[in-house]
Protein backbone atom coordinates (compact mmCIF):
# COMPACT_ATOMS: atom_id res chain seq x y z
CA UNK A 1 0.00 0.00 0.00
CA UNK A 2 1.57 3.21 -0.69
CA UNK A 3 1.10 6.41 1.14
CA UNK A 4 2.28 9.79 0.07
CA UNK A 5 2.08 12.49 3.35
CA UNK A 6 3.04 15.51 2.36
CA UNK A 7 4.39 18.50 5.49
CA UNK A 8 5.04 21.91 5.19
CA UNK A 9 8.59 21.51 5.43
CA UNK A 10 8.49 18.49 3.13
CA UNK A 11 7.93 14.91 1.89
CA UNK A 12 8.44 12.29 4.40
CA UNK A 13 7.12 9.20 1.99
CA UNK A 14 6.51 9.30 -1.59
CA UNK A 15 4.97 6.60 -3.19
CA UNK A 16 6.81 4.38 -0.26
CA UNK A 17 5.03 0.77 0.25
CA UNK A 18 4.08 0.11 4.06
CA UNK A 19 2.34 -1.93 5.95
CA UNK A 20 0.13 0.35 8.58
CA UNK A 21 -0.77 4.01 8.76
CA UNK A 22 -2.53 4.88 12.06
CA UNK A 23 -4.12 8.69 11.96
CA UNK A 24 -5.88 11.18 14.35
CA UNK A 25 -8.84 12.35 12.33
CA UNK A 26 -12.43 14.40 13.20
CA UNK A 27 -13.90 11.11 13.72
CA UNK A 28 -11.84 9.28 15.98
CA UNK A 29 -8.30 7.40 15.46
CA UNK A 30 -8.23 4.47 12.82
CA UNK A 31 -5.06 2.33 11.38
CA UNK A 32 -5.38 1.67 7.57
CA UNK A 33 -4.23 -1.27 5.82
CA UNK A 34 -3.94 -2.48 2.53
CA UNK A 35 -7.77 -2.63 0.79
CA UNK A 36 -9.34 -0.31 3.49
CA UNK A 37 -12.55 0.84 2.11
CA UNK A 38 -12.57 4.05 0.32
CA UNK A 39 -12.34 7.31 2.44
CA UNK A 40 -11.54 10.96 2.90
CA UNK A 41 -11.07 12.39 6.25
CA UNK A 42 -9.93 15.50 8.01
CA UNK A 43 -7.04 15.25 10.02
CA UNK A 44 -7.22 16.22 13.90
CA UNK A 45 -3.94 17.47 15.83
CA UNK A 46 -2.24 14.03 16.96
CA UNK A 47 -0.26 11.66 16.09
CA UNK A 48 1.02 9.65 12.67
CA UNK A 49 2.35 6.17 12.86
CA UNK A 50 3.68 4.41 10.20
CA UNK A 51 4.74 0.75 9.96
CA UNK A 52 6.51 -0.22 7.71
CA UNK A 53 7.01 -3.91 6.11
CA UNK A 54 10.18 -4.86 8.21
CA UNK A 55 8.03 -3.80 11.56
CA UNK A 56 9.98 -0.52 11.97
CA UNK A 57 7.71 2.51 13.02
CA UNK A 58 8.21 6.04 12.99
CA UNK A 59 5.70 9.06 14.69
CA UNK A 60 5.17 11.84 13.26
CA UNK A 61 2.91 15.00 14.89
CA UNK A 62 0.46 16.01 12.38
CA UNK A 63 -1.39 19.84 12.97
CA UNK A 64 -4.17 19.29 10.19
CA UNK A 65 -5.00 18.55 6.76
CA UNK A 66 -6.67 15.37 5.06
CA UNK A 67 -6.48 11.84 4.25
CA UNK A 68 -7.55 9.70 1.35
CA UNK A 69 -7.89 6.69 1.38
CA UNK A 70 -8.35 5.35 -2.58
CA UNK A 71 -9.49 2.34 -3.69
CA UNK A 72 -6.28 0.75 -5.16
CA UNK A 73 -4.93 0.89 -1.69
CA UNK A 74 -2.82 3.87 -1.79
CA UNK A 75 -3.12 6.87 0.96
CA UNK A 76 -2.67 10.67 0.24
CA UNK A 77 -2.08 12.29 3.65
CA UNK A 78 -1.69 16.16 3.34
CA UNK A 79 -0.96 17.63 6.44
CA UNK A 80 -0.63 21.30 7.56
CA UNK A 81 2.21 21.02 9.38
CA UNK A 82 4.20 17.61 9.94
CA UNK A 83 7.36 17.02 12.10
CA UNK A 84 8.99 14.36 13.80
CA UNK A 85 8.62 14.08 17.17
CA UNK A 86 12.49 15.26 18.14
CA UNK A 87 11.40 18.85 17.29
CA UNK A 88 9.08 19.21 20.02
CA UNK A 89 9.30 20.10 23.47
CA UNK A 90 7.11 18.82 26.10
CA UNK A 91 7.77 21.21 28.37
CA UNK A 92 6.71 24.18 25.98
CA UNK A 93 3.70 22.04 25.18
CA UNK A 94 2.38 21.61 28.90
CA UNK A 95 3.20 25.25 29.14
CA UNK A 96 0.73 26.10 26.67
CA UNK A 97 -1.69 23.92 27.50
CA UNK A 98 -2.23 25.55 30.80
CA UNK A 99 -2.06 28.78 29.40
CA UNK A 100 -4.76 27.96 27.17
CA UNK A 101 -6.72 26.16 29.81
CA UNK A 102 -6.47 29.38 31.93
CA UNK A 103 -7.83 31.41 28.49
CA UNK A 104 -10.95 29.73 28.21
CA UNK A 105 -11.84 30.85 31.29
CA UNK A 106 -12.02 34.26 30.28
CA UNK A 107 -13.25 33.74 27.01
CA UNK A 108 -16.32 36.26 26.09
CA UNK A 109 -17.76 34.64 22.57
CA UNK A 110 -18.21 31.47 21.10
CA UNK A 111 -15.58 32.29 18.61
CA UNK A 112 -12.78 32.73 20.92
CA UNK A 113 -14.12 30.28 23.00
CA UNK A 114 -14.06 27.62 19.96
CA UNK A 115 -10.60 28.80 18.86
CA UNK A 116 -9.73 28.57 22.79
CA UNK A 117 -10.88 25.14 22.99
CA UNK A 118 -9.28 23.82 19.55
CA UNK A 119 -5.61 25.20 21.65
CA UNK A 120 -6.13 23.16 23.90
CA UNK A 121 -7.42 19.60 22.10
CA UNK A 122 -4.15 20.58 19.73
CA UNK A 123 -1.59 20.90 23.12
CA UNK A 124 -3.52 17.59 24.72
CA UNK A 125 -2.82 15.98 21.64
CA UNK A 126 0.84 17.04 21.87
CA UNK A 127 1.67 15.99 25.41
CA UNK A 128 0.03 12.85 25.04
CA UNK A 129 2.06 12.45 22.20
CA UNK A 130 5.43 13.04 23.41
CA UNK A 131 5.26 11.41 26.93
CA UNK B 1 -51.22 0.11 -9.70
CA UNK B 2 -49.04 2.21 -8.18
CA UNK B 3 -45.71 1.83 -9.77
CA UNK B 4 -47.60 3.56 -13.25
CA UNK B 5 -48.69 6.53 -11.20
CA UNK B 6 -44.76 6.65 -9.53
CA UNK B 7 -43.38 6.40 -13.04
CA UNK B 8 -44.99 8.80 -14.11
CA UNK B 9 -45.11 11.55 -11.26
CA UNK B 10 -40.75 10.73 -12.26
CA UNK B 11 -41.36 11.88 -15.87
CA UNK B 12 -43.16 14.62 -14.56
CA UNK B 13 -40.39 16.18 -12.49
CA UNK B 14 -37.90 14.80 -14.82
CA UNK B 15 -39.29 17.28 -17.46
CA UNK B 16 -39.68 20.06 -14.65
CA UNK B 17 -35.96 19.50 -13.72
CA UNK B 18 -33.91 22.33 -15.36
CA UNK B 19 -30.14 21.90 -14.28
CA UNK B 20 -28.53 24.62 -12.93
CA UNK B 21 -26.40 26.25 -15.52
CA UNK B 22 -23.17 25.96 -14.62
CA UNK B 23 -21.21 29.58 -15.84
CA UNK B 24 -20.45 30.95 -13.32
CA UNK B 25 -15.94 30.86 -13.82
CA UNK B 26 -13.21 32.20 -11.14
CA UNK B 27 -9.62 33.28 -12.52
CA UNK B 28 -7.08 33.54 -10.26
CA UNK B 29 -3.52 34.64 -11.47
CA UNK B 30 -0.95 34.96 -9.77
CA UNK B 31 2.55 36.70 -9.83
CA UNK B 32 4.17 39.54 -7.55
CA UNK B 33 4.29 42.65 -6.74
CA UNK B 34 7.48 43.15 -7.95
CA UNK B 35 9.22 44.17 -11.28
CA UNK B 36 12.12 43.82 -13.00
CA UNK B 37 11.48 40.12 -14.16
CA UNK B 38 11.09 40.31 -17.58
CA UNK B 39 7.51 38.51 -19.13
CA UNK B 40 6.52 37.26 -15.38
CA UNK B 41 3.54 39.33 -15.00
CA UNK B 42 2.26 40.34 -18.85
CA UNK B 43 2.34 36.33 -19.50
CA UNK B 44 -0.32 35.90 -17.15
CA UNK B 45 -2.59 39.08 -18.16
CA UNK B 46 -1.91 37.40 -21.59
CA UNK B 47 -3.24 33.98 -20.69
CA UNK B 48 -5.59 35.36 -18.91
CA UNK B 49 -7.26 38.33 -20.91
CA UNK B 50 -7.36 35.33 -24.12
CA UNK B 51 -9.24 32.61 -21.39
CA UNK B 52 -11.44 35.48 -20.43
CA UNK B 53 -12.58 36.43 -24.20
CA UNK B 54 -13.18 32.71 -24.90
CA UNK B 55 -15.09 32.07 -21.79
CA UNK B 56 -17.02 34.94 -22.25
CA UNK B 57 -18.06 34.30 -25.81
CA UNK B 58 -19.85 30.91 -24.51
CA UNK B 59 -21.66 32.43 -22.17
CA UNK B 60 -19.81 31.89 -18.75
CA UNK B 61 -19.44 34.73 -15.67
CA UNK B 62 -16.29 35.08 -15.28
CA UNK B 63 -14.85 36.64 -11.77
CA UNK B 64 -11.01 37.73 -11.61
CA UNK B 65 -8.99 37.05 -8.41
CA UNK B 66 -5.58 39.42 -8.85
CA UNK B 67 -2.74 37.66 -6.65
CA UNK B 68 -0.20 40.34 -6.31
CA UNK B 69 -0.18 44.21 -7.22
CA UNK B 70 1.15 43.67 -10.53
CA UNK B 71 -1.69 41.16 -11.29
CA UNK B 72 -4.03 43.83 -10.41
CA UNK B 73 -2.64 46.54 -12.28
CA UNK B 74 -2.21 44.78 -15.24
CA UNK B 75 -5.85 43.81 -15.45
CA UNK B 76 -8.11 46.29 -13.55
CA UNK B 77 -7.50 48.81 -16.51
CA UNK B 78 -9.82 46.68 -18.79
CA UNK B 79 -11.25 44.19 -16.76
CA UNK B 80 -12.38 46.00 -13.30
CA UNK B 81 -15.76 45.86 -13.49
CA UNK B 82 -14.90 41.68 -13.31
CA UNK B 83 -12.72 41.85 -10.67
CA UNK B 84 -13.76 40.11 -7.12
CA UNK B 85 -10.97 40.71 -4.89
CA UNK B 86 -7.17 41.56 -5.45
CA UNK B 87 -4.23 40.83 -3.00
CA UNK B 88 -1.22 42.93 -2.45
CA UNK B 89 2.04 43.53 -0.69
CA UNK B 90 2.72 39.34 -0.35
CA UNK B 91 5.84 39.33 1.93
CA UNK B 92 9.41 39.29 -0.15
CA UNK B 93 10.32 36.16 1.74
CA UNK B 94 9.21 32.34 0.14
CA UNK B 95 5.19 31.75 0.76
CA UNK B 96 4.13 30.35 3.55
CA UNK B 97 1.03 28.04 4.52
CA UNK B 98 -0.03 30.73 6.51
CA UNK B 99 -0.24 33.59 3.85
CA UNK B 100 -2.36 31.21 1.73
CA UNK B 101 -4.14 30.71 3.99
CA UNK B 102 -5.28 34.16 4.61
CA UNK B 103 -5.76 34.10 0.52
CA UNK B 104 -7.78 31.16 0.53
CA UNK B 105 -10.63 32.43 3.75
CA UNK B 106 -10.75 35.63 1.79
CA UNK B 107 -11.90 33.60 -1.15
CA UNK B 108 -14.77 31.47 0.42
CA UNK B 109 -15.77 34.14 2.44
CA UNK B 110 -16.19 36.95 -0.52
CA UNK B 111 -19.56 34.93 -0.82
CA UNK B 112 -18.69 34.27 -4.34
CA UNK B 113 -20.01 31.26 -5.66
CA UNK B 114 -18.44 29.63 -8.50
CA UNK B 115 -18.76 26.50 -10.65
CA UNK B 116 -15.46 26.17 -11.95
CA UNK B 117 -12.36 28.04 -11.73
CA UNK B 118 -8.61 28.12 -12.53
CA UNK B 119 -5.26 29.15 -11.43
CA UNK B 120 -3.18 31.45 -13.92
CA UNK B 121 0.72 31.18 -12.57
CA UNK B 122 4.39 30.62 -13.87
CA UNK B 123 5.16 26.96 -13.16
CA UNK B 124 9.46 26.81 -12.70
CA UNK B 125 11.57 24.75 -15.32
CA UNK B 126 14.41 25.66 -14.94
CA UNK B 127 16.95 28.66 -13.99
CA UNK B 128 16.61 30.38 -17.65
CA UNK B 129 12.49 28.72 -18.32
CA UNK B 130 9.48 28.80 -16.88
CA UNK B 131 5.79 27.94 -18.24
CA UNK B 132 2.99 30.09 -17.61
CA UNK B 133 0.49 26.94 -16.85
CA UNK B 134 -2.91 26.41 -15.19
CA UNK B 135 -4.41 24.93 -12.08
CA UNK B 136 -8.24 23.62 -11.84
CA UNK B 137 -9.97 24.41 -8.54
CA UNK B 138 -13.24 22.69 -7.88
CA UNK B 139 -16.63 23.81 -5.76
CA UNK B 140 -18.05 21.82 -3.87
CA UNK B 141 -20.74 20.67 -6.12
CA UNK B 142 -18.06 19.83 -8.80
CA UNK B 143 -16.56 17.92 -6.45
CA UNK B 144 -19.51 16.00 -4.67
CA UNK B 145 -20.94 15.09 -8.29
CA UNK B 146 -17.74 13.59 -9.67
CA UNK B 147 -18.20 10.13 -11.12
CA UNK B 148 -15.43 8.44 -8.99
CA UNK B 149 -16.68 10.30 -5.37
CA UNK B 150 -19.27 7.74 -5.21
CA UNK B 151 -16.72 5.07 -4.00
CA UNK B 152 -15.61 7.36 -0.97
CA UNK B 153 -17.30 6.70 2.51
CA UNK B 154 -17.52 10.45 3.47
CA UNK B 155 -19.36 12.56 4.93
CA UNK B 156 -21.13 15.69 4.01
CA UNK B 157 -19.09 18.41 5.97
CA UNK B 158 -15.63 16.68 5.44
CA UNK B 159 -15.86 17.24 1.34
CA UNK B 160 -16.66 20.73 2.34
CA UNK B 161 -13.44 20.37 5.03
CA UNK B 162 -11.73 18.63 1.99
CA UNK B 163 -12.69 21.63 -0.94
CA UNK B 164 -11.62 24.48 1.11
CA UNK B 165 -7.97 22.68 1.75
CA UNK B 166 -7.67 21.55 -1.62
CA UNK B 167 -8.10 25.08 -2.73
CA UNK B 168 -5.37 26.73 -0.39
CA UNK B 169 -3.28 23.73 -1.45
CA UNK B 170 -3.49 24.38 -5.36
CA UNK B 171 -2.74 28.23 -3.86
CA UNK B 172 0.26 27.41 -1.92
CA UNK B 173 1.50 25.09 -4.97
CA UNK B 174 1.36 27.75 -7.89
CA UNK B 175 2.49 30.37 -5.70
CA UNK B 176 5.53 28.71 -4.51
CA UNK B 177 6.13 28.08 -8.14
CA UNK B 178 5.24 31.55 -9.54
CA UNK B 179 7.98 32.94 -6.81
CA UNK B 180 10.15 30.43 -7.90
CA UNK B 181 9.88 31.08 -11.71
CA UNK B 182 9.76 35.05 -10.30
CA UNK B 183 13.38 34.68 -8.97
CA UNK B 184 15.03 33.21 -11.82
CA UNK B 185 13.12 35.25 -14.09
CA UNK B 186 14.75 38.36 -12.21
CA UNK B 187 17.82 36.90 -12.07
CA UNK B 188 18.43 36.42 -16.19
CA UNK B 189 16.95 39.61 -16.71
CA UNK B 190 19.16 41.48 -14.89
CA UNK B 191 22.06 39.32 -15.65
CA UNK B 192 21.64 41.16 -19.28
CA UNK B 193 20.77 44.28 -17.98
CA UNK B 194 24.65 44.21 -16.22
CA UNK B 195 25.88 42.55 -19.47
CA UNK B 196 24.24 45.49 -21.22
CA UNK B 197 25.68 48.22 -18.98
CA UNK B 198 29.46 47.02 -19.36
CA UNK B 199 29.06 46.78 -22.81
CA UNK B 200 27.53 50.55 -22.64
CA UNK B 201 30.46 51.28 -19.96
CA UNK B 202 33.14 49.84 -22.30
CA UNK B 203 32.17 52.24 -25.47
CA UNK B 204 31.05 55.38 -23.54
CA UNK B 205 34.92 54.82 -21.99
CA UNK B 206 36.03 54.39 -25.79
CA UNK B 207 34.31 57.86 -26.85
CA UNK B 208 35.70 59.33 -23.80
CA UNK B 209 39.36 58.52 -24.85
CA UNK B 210 38.80 59.76 -28.21
CA UNK B 211 37.88 62.68 -27.29
CA UNK B 212 39.81 63.27 -24.60
CA UNK B 213 43.00 62.90 -26.80
CA UNK B 214 41.29 65.00 -29.68
CA UNK B 215 41.08 67.58 -27.22
CA UNK B 216 44.77 67.38 -26.03
CA UNK B 217 45.78 67.17 -29.66
CA UNK B 218 43.72 70.16 -30.43
CA UNK B 219 45.68 72.21 -27.59
CA UNK B 220 48.68 71.12 -28.28
CA UNK B 221 48.80 71.68 -32.09
CA UNK B 222 47.45 75.44 -31.52
CA UNK B 223 50.49 75.72 -28.65
CA UNK B 224 52.80 74.50 -31.39
CA UNK B 225 51.79 76.92 -34.34
CA UNK B 226 51.66 79.76 -31.75
CA UNK B 227 55.59 79.21 -30.98
CA UNK B 228 56.10 78.61 -34.14
CA UNK B 229 54.26 81.58 -35.70
CA UNK B 230 56.13 84.07 -32.99
CA UNK B 231 59.99 82.20 -33.64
Amino acid sequence: MPPSPVGDPGVFFNGANVRQVDVPTLTGAFGILAAHVPTLQVLRPGLVVVHAEDGTTSKYFVSSGSIAVNADSSVQLLAEEAVTLDMLDLGAAKANLEKAQAELLGAADEATRAEIQIRIEANEALVKALE
Amino acid sequence: NIQKITKSMQMVAAAKYVPEDKNKYLLIGVSSDRGLCGAIHSSIAKQMKSKVATLTAVGKEVMLVGISDKMRGVLYRTHSDQFLVAFKELRRKPPTFGDVSVIALELLNSGCEFDDGTINFNQFRSVISYKTEEKSIFSLNTIANAESMSIYDVDADVLQNYQEYNLANSIYYSLKGSTTSEQSARMTAMDNTSKNASEIIDELTLTFNCTHQAVITKELTEIIFGAVALD
